[in-house]
């Protein structure tokens, strides 16, 4: 793995190992001392080109618990609001020494371009782009899920989840999409046919327009924001018919299995998409999902950084390796 | 390929080691067995039933994974993180003894006594291993040895345990590579 860009270039092998790190490095950070020299002398530029709390922090969190150095680089405050292209960027963080950039971009496939670009040689991961994908999210989401539901060891086999809302706007969903039905687990969508994208149809899930009826049986709801940022023109007639359809309530809540998760990668519209007695409930890991974010993150970042690149492997190096102890 | 350590010696050198670690710790109350994964955390286990076959009170045996502070992480490809279990009592102020079946450069007691000060500050900390091969790049030594096995730097030493290879052996054998 040399970087991480989308859940389609990683097999469930490299999911699955991705969580169990994280398992181990949960634990960690539960313990008295959470900082570890694994990645001490590395440099991570945070690069977000859009506006996050979340996933700027936990990765900041997860690059510092591992000893790495942090630079942090916002679109507002920094050059690319005076027009500073991708490129540019990249080739000045390239002078600077980085050994990873993790990018958050408005442009779907940014963090692809990166990669692919000869202007830096560090690993690359996709925080976010466009409306494309967001794996890290994915993974944490998994990683929750596989914490409190998961019945083998290592997959989500048999469990329903369902997502909910603007799955047209949503990187989270297709990332969660992606990985879920790898990890073997049931994906069903449900949104207004307004907010579903051209070719979901493709997507290894079922697609359902009635919340009520998918919602029988589920172990997961994982509810998305209406990103109305992203919305340029009317998707639905108005924000009381949408909470009505497609939003997450007490009563919806309550007619759950005890057991069902309730899950948002927030930031929450609280009152649109959920209401506040759902968010905050007992079946809601929401909070959760965000410390365990730090664990996937420190993750990714020990599988790309801790090990030697590939081409160092094949080399000199490579006659040490069979002589072991 | 030659067997150094047959399975009945295996055994015998565990009870010996058991048996040391017991009269230098005056009894088990002190001792805290972190075993190494993957071999050394099946050793400690062994050691753990033993000396509790012998002074009849439960022993703190535990698991500590040192991947994530070895000093050739960037020489190879990711690894792996194998599970910390540390028992109830800690290591706080306990006797530490720390297992695994191989010593050989000493890097990996390095990295675990790295491991350990960042989970606590053992009264003291003690090795145990099965075998000492020698070729030691650091200045560590080991308190408890199951057999001293001279070899040349060509050659590895494989450790067989019945938990994971199906039967018990330590072999030598020649590189070739």
């Amino acid at each position: 793995m040399k970087h991480l860009l989308s859940i389609n270039d990683i097999s469930k092998t490299e999911a699955v190992s991705i969580l169990d790190t994280a398992q181990e490095l949960a634990r960690v950070s539960d313990g008295p001392m959470k900082k570890l020299p694994t990645l001490r002398g590395r440099t991570i530029v945070n690069l977000f080109a859009e506006d996050s709390t979340r996933t700027r922090i936990s990765f900041e969190a997860a690059a510092k618990r591992l000893s790495a150095d942090v630079i942090n680089f916002s679109a507002k405050g920094s050059s690319i609001s005076k027009g500073e292209s991708l490129k540019d960027t990249a080739q000045t963080l390239q002078a600077m020494g980085a050994d990873a950039v993790i990018i958050r971009h408005g442009a779907s496939g940014a963090a692809q371009r990166l990669a692919d670009s000869k202007w830096m040689t560090g690993a690359v991961v996709n925080a976010g782009d466009g409306t494309h994908e967001h794996p890290s999210q994915a993974l944490l989401d998994a990683f929750t899920i596989r914490k409190h539901l998961g019945k083998s060891s290592s997959d989500l086999a048999g469990l329903k989840v369902v997502i909910v809302g603007d799955v047209l706007h949503s990187r989270v969903a297709r990332s969660n999409v992606l990985l879920l039905s790898k990890l073997g687990a049931e994906v069903t969508l449900v949104a207004p046919p307004t907010l579903l994208p051209v070719g979901v149809e493709s997507w290894p899930c079922r697609v359902s327009y009635d919340f009520d009826n998918a919602l029988i049986g589920a172990d997961v709801v994982m509810m998305l924001r209406i990103q109305l940022e992203r919305m340029s023109e009317m998707f639905f007639p108005n924000a009381r018919e949408y909470s009505r359809y497609f939003g997450l309530n007490g009563d919806r809540v309550r007619a759950l299995n005890p057991s069902t998760l309730v899950m948002h990668p927030g930031p929450m519209n609280r009152g649109l998409e959920i209401t506040a007695d759902a968010a905050d409930g007992a079946r809601s890991v929401i909070v959760e999902q965000v410390s365990n974010g730090v664990s996937v993150r420190m993750a990714i970042l020990y599988m790309l950084l801790a090990g030697a690149p590939d081409s160092q492997i094949n080399g000199a190096i490579a006659s040490e390796i069979g002589v072991n102890k | 390929m030659s067997l150094a350590l047959p399975a009945p010696d295996i055994t015998r050198a565990l009870t010996r080691i058991s048996h040391e670690i017991l009269e230098r710790n005056s009894g088990s109350d002190s001792i805290t067995l972190l075993g190494i994964p993957t071999r050394g955390a099946h050793l400690a286990t062994r050691i753990a039933a033993i000396i509790e076959s012998i002074e009849k009170v439960p022993v703190q045996v535990g698991t500590l994974d040192i991947t994530l502070h070895r000093d050739d992480l960037r020489m190879r490809p990711p690894r792996a993180l194998m599970p910390t279990l540390i028992p109830a009592l800690g290591v706080e102020a306990r006797n530490v003894v720390l297992i695994d079946d191989v010593l050989f450069s000493g890097r990996t007691i390095r990295a675990a006594l790295d491991a350990l000060g960042e989970i606590g500050r053992p009264k003291s900390v003690q090795l145990a291993v099965l075998v000492d091969r020698g070729h030691r790049e650091l200045p560590i030594r080991a308190d408890y040895v199951g057999k001293n096995l001279p070899t040349s730097n060509s050659q590895s030493v494989v450790v067989h345990l019945t938990e994971l290879d199906g039967s018990d052996q330590v072999l030598i054998e020649d590189g070739g590579q």
